[in-house]
């Protein structure tokens, strides 16, 4: 009890530095694999992906394009309502080390740690979507415990009517359920949700996961669940985020310079294309 | 290469080693329907050191080798230290007894000691308000005490060669 009281937190980071060589031994076979794949990957493969990677890169320039001037906007926009604003979130990739923690729990250990800035409780994302949160930190590792926990909860609201509510892992990596949510609220198989920003972990605006199932409406409670954008089982690097927020009414000097700032990438929140799930709402349904 | 048979200190690194590699096994990146049913291999190497050399690896190195599982296995510090050093503790009670059971009638007493770790381990995550399911891995730990076989063999082969006393 006195390690969840966080008196020993010393201790623990000493004994996870002295097995994070273990951990990297145990690790590295699988890396070495998939280093040898890529050796033989067939030259066609490659041009294939090179090919695919210049269009999506093409892609994500021309929305960059409006990016800037959209943020500039609505930092104006935010200004003169004197809410906060989020300028920019600075992200560090991590690696995941191939090691399986404990069967049942959802947590991972990443390569990055208190020498490289991680702080317990920093939000941890994908290219898709939320992953989760940081659990504990020694000086070169850090424990992340995904979304998926069934000790996880994350604040998420509807992107497309900001219906809020608390999205609970359940210990499968493709499915979060929302037992908060009145039966009469307005939710639909297909809606995105994103992080609501309430809480102060996470921050606002990034997709969570989408919702597969939606049923008992009408009743006190409605039975949503919905499945993580981010592919929860099979992610390899993770994007570590540190956001700067600033409270209540901005200060003047900032907005000029902010896109250009080195190493500060921004994230357009946007809506995220959806695969449709039709027909699944029956099937998962029935399996309550 | 033999270590002298005069020095009563020697093999500790021997033991060390086993120990060490039970926790790679333990921690091997298996597909998560699969590792379910990985047996605590660490506890198994525990329990033949225990019974074999009793005077050497006890409750203390029991408890010391539960906290670092603790740490790789992102449990709260002290629940695989604790469920180790009981079992350990037992062990070492009626080691005597133990050594004079046929394999298979280790292999039984090796299931209840597995069990009784797996238990402990979920009641005190339950005590710290863990959401999981308690659900305990049956085939992990009637697993575990198949693997008892190897174990003993392999480890007694080991302990032999490098005469470990």
């Amino acid at each position: 009890m006195a390690d969840q009281r966080g008196k020993l937190t010393g201790l623990r980071a000493v004994l996870a530095t002295a097995v994070y060589p273990l951990q990297q031994l145990i690790s590295s076979p699988v890396r070495w694999l998939d280093d040898v794949a890529a050796q033989f990957a067939s030259r066609e493969a490659l041009i294939a992906e090179n090919a695919r990677l210049r269009d999506e890169q093409k892609n994500l320039e021309a929305r960059q394009l409006t990016f800037s001037s959209l943020q500039q906007e609505n930092i104006r926009l935010r200004e003169l309502l004197q809410s906060p604003v989020r300028i920019a979130d600075r992200y560090l990739i991590a690696e995941l080390l191939a090691i399986n923690v404990a069967p049942y729990s959802h947590v991972f250990v990443v390569n990055r740690g208190a020498q490289q800035g991680v702080y317990v409780g920093q939000p941890v994302l994908d290219a898709r979507g939320v992953v989760g949160q940081v659990l504990r930190v020694s000086p070169f590792s850090a424990e992340v415990m995904l979304i998926s926990d069934p000790n996880h909860g994350i604040p998420v609201q509807v992107n497309r009517n900001g219906v809020r509510t608390i999205a609970l892992g359940t210990g499968r990596s493709d499915r979060l359920v929302m037992p908060y949510l009145s039966g009469s609220a307005d939710v639909e198989v297909g809606d995105l949700l994103v992080t609501s920003g309430l809480g102060g972990v996470f921050p606002a605006g990034y997709p969570v996961a989408t919702v597969t199932a939606v049923s008992a409406q009408g009743g006190v409670f409605a039975k949503v669940s919905a499945q993580p954008v981010a592919p929860l089982d099979r992610i390899r690097e993770v994007l570590l985020v540190w956001s700067d927020v600033t409270s209540g009414a901005l200060p003047a000097h900032s907005p000029p310079d902010l896109p250009h700032a080195e190493n500060q990438e921004t994230v357009p929140v946007q809506k995220v294309q959806l695969p449709s799930l039709p027909g699944q709402q029956g099937d998962e349904g029935e399996g309550e | 290469m033999r270590v002298r048979a005069n020095n009563p200190h020697g093999g500790g690194i021997i033991i060390l080693m086993s120990i060490l590699v039970a926790m790679g096994l333990n921690l091997l990146p298996l597909p998560s329907s699969v590792a379910v049913n990985n047996p605590d291999w660490v506890l198994l190497c525990l329990v033949y050191w225990a019974l074999a050399l009793p005077e050497r690896v006890g409750v203390v190195s029991a408890w010391c080798v539960g906290l670092i599982m603790d740490v790789l296995t992102a449990h709260l510090m002290g629940q695989h230290a604790m469920a180790y050093a009981l079992v350990i503790y037992l062990c070492i009670r009626i080691h005597r007894r133990m050594r004079l059971y046929p394999p298979v009638q280790q292999a039984v007493s090796v299931f209840f000691y597995l069990g009784g770790s797996q238990v402990f381990l979920f009641w005190t995550g339950r005590l710290q308000g863990s959401q999981e399911k308690p659900a305990i891995a049956w085939f992990a730990i009637v697993l575990g005490a198949i693997m008892w076989f190897p174990v003993l063999f392999g480890l007694r082969r080991l302990r032999r060669h490098f005469s470990i006393t």
